[in-house]
């Protein structure tokens, strides 16, 4: 079931870490498109632990989890509360 | 230490793999790195290392009661760099280690020698690296191509008093991320970057704080963090996840690139050539495996 709210706080969370326009597509790749470098996925991963009150553990840190918008608001509707 | 004396431009390298020297530095803080010649093989860059090391410290290779040399890029197959560069030094029967790891090998090798000397006497540790060979065995790949360097760095570790005192490590492995970074020489260095900076920014900050607790050492009585050298972006991460000012994190990186195992001991020997000792020191490494940690150590008083 989509999370309205989850997503409104996820996209504000991926505007802190870039200045390019968000993608219309959820699927579509965040490093491809180059919207995320190397150096923006850690921010991403804290500023998202910060907001949802998350702890990613270590084998988690896999950037295909993080790789759009889809794959994260999976990741979240499984591990947020 | 020793270094090879050709310098590698960041223009040499953009002509070859078709970036600009600006993208160069951005995305590393790379200008230039050392490339050994084609005929110098990791045994000379490490003995060159040795020679130094034992020199600085006035003491004779023949007092030696281990030698380990820590290596990544050493050519496959047995027997390691470590029995030639024993035998090089002049040593017939002192055992000689090898620790085919690339870039944390030389903290592992330290964490391992700080815990043998009371049954071996002085161990000398060896980083040595020719990583040139590593990316020219293959068509250059700009993503690793612009990042790799070659060198060597050499410290000893003893159970006598000497300039600094080990206190404390840490060392951890997990190989569920071993094919984020490898490589044989049948195919090219492979490296997931997105992966190994995100695994490197948590683990290398974690392992400095673990080590610093275990001591009740406050990350802010650390005067210098001496990393392993691989990307001056990572470093500046560290050293904002720590909350420590950047200038606290030592960098070379910007002229020598990223050395492998080489560079913690490379970095070691140039911050202590240029710095009275002055508190507790970090040690810090994280690389292909995974394997990470951190050591502890302070001036002997």
């Amino acid at each position: 079931m989509p999370d309205a709210s989850r997503r409104t706080r996820l996209l504000a969370v991926l505007k802190t870490v870039t200045s390019q326009p968000l993608p219309d597509d959820d699927e579509e790749s965040l490093f491809e498109s180059g919207l995320l470098d190397s150096f923006a996925l850690p921010d991403l991963v804290s500023a998202l632990e910060r907001e949802f009150s998350i702890k990613v553990p270590d084998r988690d840190l896999n950037p295909r989890k993080f790789d759009s918008i889809a794959r994260m608001e999976a990741y979240l509707a499984e591990h947020a509360a | 230490m020793y270094m090879p004396p050709r310098v590698v431009t960041n223009a040499e390298i953009a002509a070859r793999v078709d970036r600009t020297e600006e993208w160069i530095e951005n995305v590393s803080g790379i200008r230039e790195r050392r490339w050994a010649d084609p005929e110098t093989s990791v045994a000379d860059l490490a003995v060159a290392a040795a020679e130094d090391c034992l020199s600085r410290a006035e003491i004779s290779a023949a007092s030696l009661g281990m030698i380990i040399v820590a290596s990544g890029s050493a050519r496959a197959g047995f027997p390691g760099p470590a029995a030639e560069v024993a035998a090089r030094l002049g040593l017939d029967s002192t055992p000689a280690l090898d620790v085919p790891m690339a870039s944390a090998g030389s903290l592992f090798a330290l964490v391992m020698a700080s815990q043998m000397t009371t049954h071996f006497g002085d161990v000398l540790v060896i980083g040595a690296e020719k990583m040139s060979a590593v990316l020219e065995a293959h068509p250059l790949d700009p993503n690793t191509a612009i990042l790799f360097g070659d060198g060597a760095g050499a410290a000893l570790v003893s159970a006598r008093p000497g300039r600094w005192e080990v206190l404390d490590s840490v060392l951890h492995s997990d190989g569920s991320f071993r094919d984020a970074l490898a490589f044989n020489w049948n195919s090219p260095l492979r490296m997931n970057g997105l992966s190994v900076i995100l695994q490197a920014t948590r683990k290398l900050p974690s392992a400095i704080e673990e080590v610093l607790a275990r001591g009740n050492v406050a990350v802010g009585d650390v005067p210098v963090f001496l990393l392993h050298q691989a990307n001056q972006n990572l470093l500046m991460r560290v050293a904002k996840s720590l909350g420590v000012p950047s200038e606290r994190v030592y960098s070379n990186v910007g002229r020598y690139g990223n050395t492998s195992s080489a560079s913690l001991l490379i970095a070691a020997a140039e911050w202590s050539r240029e710095n009275p000792a002055a508190g507790p020191v970090i040690f810090s490494a994280f690389g292909a495996g995974l394997h990470w940690g951190a050591l502890l150590a302070r001036p002997r008083e």
